[in-house]
Order: C-alpha cells, then structure tokens, then sequence
C-alpha cells in the first residue's frame, strides 16, 4: 500500500516526540504501537466505548476518532503519564478503584480513570447521578457500573473532608 | 477496523483552505472534529482520496453578537457552546440541546459545522436551528450564501452543501426575555442518538401561545417542522383539551423511517409522550 505519511511534533507524558507517520494512523494505535503506551486500549473503534480514552491539550477524547497528525503540535497524556502531578488525585481514584472491586478486567479501567479525574476536577463533589453522566462514555462489561460510581463517590467525598496541602 | 488510506492536508488560513477544496472538493471531504467522519473512515463506509483539515481555522471560532442575533463559528465545539454563558442567557434552547449529544470525551472535539453537515435526522443542533428558524453561512472561492435551516437539510445526511463549500457560520435570531424554550428527548442510553425529541420556542400571553415553532428529530428522514400542531397550539387557549389534540396531531406529523428495532409507530408515540410533557410544562409554569 501506498501509505501516505507526515512527519509530527508533539509532546507525551511530558516529553517531546517527533515521528513520521502515516496519515491515516489514529492517535490511540501511534501511542501503544508507536510509543508503547499501551495502557489506552481499543474497543470499539468508533467512539462509543471510551477505552482508548487520552487527554489531548488537558482535555478527554476518544483516541480512536483523532488522527495522529491531528495532534501535532499537541500535548497527549495517557494514564502512564497522568499520575504525578494532580495533587494526587489519580493516585487516589487508583487506589479506590483497588479497595471497592471498581475493576476486574481492566479493559475500561483506564478510560474511567481519566474521565473521573476530569469530573473530579471540574466538580469536586459531584451527584452519583453526576457522575453517572459524566462516565456515560466509557463502557465496562465487567463491574455493572455500581462499584465504579461508589469509588469515584468515595474518592471525592474522601478528599473533601481531608482537604490536601 | 483501519480507516483507508488518503492524504490529509491542513491549510493554515480560511483562504487556502478554499482553494484546496475549489480544487479537490469532489474526491476531497472536511475534516473538523471528525467525530463523525473517523467513525465512517474506520469503518470504511467514506473512501475520500485527501482530508482537508479545518480543525485550526481561528476565523471559524468565533461567538459574536448581533444585531438581534447570535452568531456561532462553524467550529466552535459542543463543549464551547456549553461553557457559554452568552449561549445559555441568550439561546436556553441550544444549552439545554448540548446537553444530549454524546458524552463529554467527544464534545471536546465535535463541531456545530460538522454536527449540520453531517445532517444526522436525530441530530439535537439541527433540530435547534430549525426551531430558531437559523441561517447558515456557505462559504467557498465562487462566494457567500446565506441558506435557511429549512432548507439546507434534504435528506438523511443529506444537505444544501456543494462539494467546495465550509459551512463557517451559523445565525440565531435572539427572543425576547419571555421566550419559552424547551428541548427534550428520548435514547436508550445517556449520549446516545434520539429515538425521538423536539425542539420549541414559543411566547405566552393571556393563556395562548404564539410564534410557535416546534422542530422533531429522529422520526423522519431530517429534522422537520411540525406546521399543523404548530397552527393548532396558536388556535387558542393552551388547556388540557388542546393539549391532546396536539399530542394526536403531531403522531400524523411526523414520518419516521421503518427500523425493525424501533418501529414507526413506537417513534410516533414517543413524540408525543415529548410533546404532553413538554407542554403540561408550560401550563403549569404559565404566569397567572
Ligand atoms: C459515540 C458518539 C455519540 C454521538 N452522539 C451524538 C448525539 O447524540 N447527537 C449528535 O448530534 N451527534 C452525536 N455524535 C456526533 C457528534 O456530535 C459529531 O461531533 C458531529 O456529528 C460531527 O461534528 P465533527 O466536527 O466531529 O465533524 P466531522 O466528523 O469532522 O465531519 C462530519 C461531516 O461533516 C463535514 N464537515 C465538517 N465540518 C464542516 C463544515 N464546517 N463545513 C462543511 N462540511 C463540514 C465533513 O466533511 C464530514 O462529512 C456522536 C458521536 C459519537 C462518536
Ligand atoms: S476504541 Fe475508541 S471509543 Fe471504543
Ligand atoms: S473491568 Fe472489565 S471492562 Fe471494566
């Protein structure tokens, strides 16, 4: 095939990568297969799943429906890279997610992580049915949803009574 | 699956943007927040030879106001307009539609201009500016037009738009303070497409309503204006009775596709589940 390809600058987890691409790669495979992150999976390949969930400038998207070159020049983090520097707060939702059974696979895992540290962010202590809403994108096959929501319930409920440096 | 292959460009001004699509329009296709198109791509189901990538326009972002208008740039994002306190005072109708589309991962990218070109028949902002009686800015290198909503949407994923043209702008005329407006709708799921919704702007005054425009989605091959329910809700005094005439009407009005797993007749009478509500809405919040 005559793959056509462009040559893209942008920064990962932090750090600058340049890498000729072909267009029509999707920014979730050039993360697991190009840079080896392979903590963003893929499902469904048409955005109704969420696991190939990537924050692209500080903000959630579907990994699969942007193209690599479309993030030139951007700033991607995925969940190796999100973990630091939040105050805590991803380190947090992991750690909840372990101690309510909130995963058992761990195909979704990712993708709701991002997508509840984006919420939490936004709305410190949001509605169960807030957070219904918020996570509505990211499918799970196997939890049913109802351990997900307490974590992301008892994570901000946990962080507003005990208030960070 | 893997989109094709094709080449992509992306032009660094409005201009140059036209020039390429002058050029490669028909083997071409847009791309702003290709959270439709990528979908069609991976799944193989558009085979453009080149993308022209749209998705840095800054002419195409803009939120201005108008002389009794709004004016939205074709690539302000679902997530934009929702973060919009001018959207929200001026057009409740629109923020409460944003609301429905999709989930938060996919409004950060998706685009008003994308949502109407692409003319989903469940789409909520197509259905909002039909409601508004909107006017969209087609723009390419032979010039402008300015197409009304009714007329720009023909058909499922069908619209108005040459092969060269950016649909850069979209304008709402504004209502006055008393203005209702109440979008509503049925999915299965949270960010799902419709099964059936509606979109509509009325004033009330002495217990009738006027300039009444109701807008469905999803039960017919676009969005569409429901003419004789409108007639009848200005015909008279807004009652129980003429609430159930409407609710009767409006089935007869809209023209839903076959679809084995949501038949035409179960369409019909989720419209007018929409329609009762919305409207026993409005009289138990009617003044006096
Ligand atoms: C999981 C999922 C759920 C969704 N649910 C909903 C929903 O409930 N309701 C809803 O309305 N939408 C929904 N969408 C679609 C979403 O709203 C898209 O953002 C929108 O339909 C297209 O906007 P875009 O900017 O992504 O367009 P793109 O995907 O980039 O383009 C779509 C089409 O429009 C053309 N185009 C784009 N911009 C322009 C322009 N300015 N001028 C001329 N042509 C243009 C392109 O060539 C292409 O043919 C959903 C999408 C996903 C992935
Ligand atoms: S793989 Fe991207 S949403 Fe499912
Ligand atoms: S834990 Fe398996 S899909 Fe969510």
């Amino acid at each position: 095939m005559n793959a056509k390809s462009r040559r893209i600058a942008l920064t990962v987890n932090g750090e600058a990568v340049a890498r000729e691409v072909p267009v029509r790669l999707n920014l979730v495979d050039f993360l697991r297969h190009d840079l080896g992150f392979t903590g963003s999976h893929v499902g469904c390949e048409q955005g109704a799943c969420g696991a190939c969930t990537v924050l692209l400038d500080d903000q959630t998207v579907r990994g699969c429906l942007v193209l690599a070159v479309q993030a030139d020049g951007c700033a991607v983090q995925t969940i190796e890279g999100t973990s630091n520097n939040d105050n805590g707060l991803m380190a947090d939702l992991q750690e909840m997610f372990l101690s309510l059974n909130a995963l058992q696979c761990g195909f979704c895992t990712p993708g709701m992580l991002l997508s509840a540290q984006e919420l939490l962010r936004a709305n410190p202590r949001p509605s169960r049915e807030e957070i219904r809403d918020y996570l509505s994108g990211n499918f799970c096959r196997c939890t049913g949803y109802q351990a997900i929501v307490d974590a992301v319930a008892a994570v901000a409920r946990a962080r507003h009574e005990e208030p960070r440096p | 699956m893997k989109a094709p292959d094709f080449d992509y460009r992306r032009p660094a001004d409005l201009p140059a943007a036209l020039t390429l699509l002058a050029r490669h329009g028909a083997e071409a296709s847009i791309i702003a927040g290709g959270q439709s198109l990528l979908p069609l791509l991976n799944f193989r189901l558009a085979a453009p030879q080149l993308l022209i990538d749209i998705g840095r326009l800054g002419e195409l972002k803009q939120l201005t106001e108008g002389d009794g208008h709004i004016e939205i740039g074709g690539l302000l994002r679902h997530c934009d307009l929702a973060a919009s306190p001018l959207i929200a005072q001026a057009l409740p109708l629109l923020h409460q539609a944003i609301g429905h589309i999709a989930h938060p991962a996919v409004r950060h990218r998706g685009t008003i201009g994308g949502s109407l070109a692409m003319a989903d028949p469940a789409g909520e902002l197509a259905a909002c500016c039909l409601a508004l009686d909107g006017q969209f800015s087609l723009l390419s290198a032979r010039g402008q037009r300015w197409v009304a909503a009714g007329d720009f949407f023909q058909g499922i994923y069908e619209t108005a738009l040459a092969p060269d043209e950016i649909l850069t702008a979209v304008r709402l005329p504004r209502g006055g303070p008393g203005r209702i407006s109440i979008f509503d709708e049925v999915a299965r799921r949270r960010g799902d497409f419709a099964m059936a919704g509606l979109a509509l702007v009325a004033e009330a005054y002495s217990g009738t309503l006027h300039g009444v425009r109701l807008a469905l989605l999803g039960v017919a091959d676009r969005t569409i204006l429901a003419p004789s329910t409108m007639a009848l809700l200005e015909a008279g005094p807004l009652d129980q009775a003429r609430i159930e005439q409407a609710v009767e009407l409006i089935a007869g009005e809209a023209d839903p596709p076959e679809d084995p797993a949501y038949p035409p007749a179960y369409r019909r009478h989720l419209v007018g589940v929409l329609l009762r509500r919305t409207l026993r809405r409005i009289l138990a919040e009617a003044p006096g």
